[in-house]
């Protein structure tokens, strides 16, 4: 893995953009494949136009696969709703680490902020609890095309591709999060608090609903930040 | 299909919310050191367990199955300088290979 350092901020917004588009690149391959096994998986519980519409306006595979999870398996939408809001908790912290890092209006400020995804906020981060705006925009950018993209294709694909779990589809998001987590652990304190929050996930996932062993992961790394770097 | 429609408005809705919270409401301002020091560590320990809820999880138990050899794959495969397409669509790979001689 050839790890590209977010660029010196003196640089344009234009070429931190893309210097962004470049390291997203491989996220964006990754991310479309994932979303042809949520448009398999999702129409023949919500049919054909639904999936496409989900992918366009909520745009994050957690809440997605967790709240298709629930109404596939017969649960009340307010099951799905709630478990889709707690698995995107995480994106209030998220939010709440980026916002310093913004200048300008709140129209501007909120149009970044709809640009945070998992692997677009962690590649931004400059390592002193800064963000690079931009550089995020820009490894979101084609992420965003390549979720729309592979949902349409996963819907329409559905019938001839079959059982999505024959081919390892439910693999791929796993797969795609712990690539993300291997190149965010570095150091002590992170290690820390991987491991403390892959605990407690373990440990709540058969105690709690969907969703709340992710948020009460971020308990982990309250504690991690009182170690010593 | 109108509970479908209801999800997905809430949760678009919902989304947006929890992204524009920060930037809207804290705008340019800074938070304080201790809260940055837990920002800095978020992501390592809510990545960490959203990777255990979807390779173990199943609704609210736990099991070994196809999606594990499929994740420990991209795992060994990024540690051993693999491209992340080649880690993560080989997890597939690997998970259906499994499963085909299982």
């Amino acid at each position: 893995m050839t790890a590209t350092l977010p660029p010196d901020r003196t640089e344009s917004a234009r070429a931190r953009w893309r210097a962004g588009i470049r390291r997203g690149v491989p996220f964006s391959i990754a991310v479309t494949a994932i979303a042809v096994s949520f448009g398999v998986l999702a129409r023949p519980v919500m049919g054909s136009v639904a999936p496409i519409v989900m992918s366009i306006v909520v745009f994050s595979g957690a809440a997605q696969f967790g709240s298709l999870a629930i109404l596939a398996a017969g649960g009340s939408v307010g099951a799905a709703i709630a478990a889709g809001i707690l698995l995107n908790a995480r994106y209030l912290a998220m939010g709440l680490g980026l916002a310093p890092s913004l200048r300008g209006r709140p129209l501007s400020r909120a149009a970044f902020g709809m640009a945070i995804v998992d692997s677009s906020w962690a590649a931004a981060a400059q390592g002193d609890g800064t963000f690079d705006p931009w550089y995020m925009v820009g490894v979101t950018t084609f992420q965003y095309v390549g979720w729309v993209i592979g949902t349409i294709v996963g819907v329409l694909a559905g019938s001839a591709i079959g059982d999505p779990r024959a081919l390892g589809l439910d693999a791929l998001f796993p797969a795609f999060f712990a690539v993300l987590l291997i190149e965010e652990v570095r150091g002590r304190r992170r290690t820390a608090a991987a491991a403390g929050g892959a605990g407690i996930a373990l440990v709540l996932t058969p105690l709690a609903p969907p969703g709340l062993p992710i948020l009460a992961a971020a308990l982990a790394a309250v504690a991690a930040s009182r170690m010593r770097p | 299909m109108t509970d479908v429609w209801i999800t997905i408005a809430v949760l678009a809705l919902a989304t947006a919310a929890l992204k524009l919270f920060g930037p809207l409401a804290l705008g340019g301002r800074s938070l304080p050191a201790g809260v940055f020091a837990v920002v800095e560590l978020l992501a390592s320990a809510l990545l960490a367990a959203l990777v255990v809820v979807e390779t173990f999880g199943n609704g609210r138990s736990l099991t070994l199955d196809a999606r594990a050899l499929g994740v420990a794959f991209a795992a060994v495969a990024l540690r051993l300088r693999a491209p992340v397409t080649v880690a993560v669509l080989g997890a597939a790979v690997v998970a259906a290979l499994a499963r085909a001689v299982a």
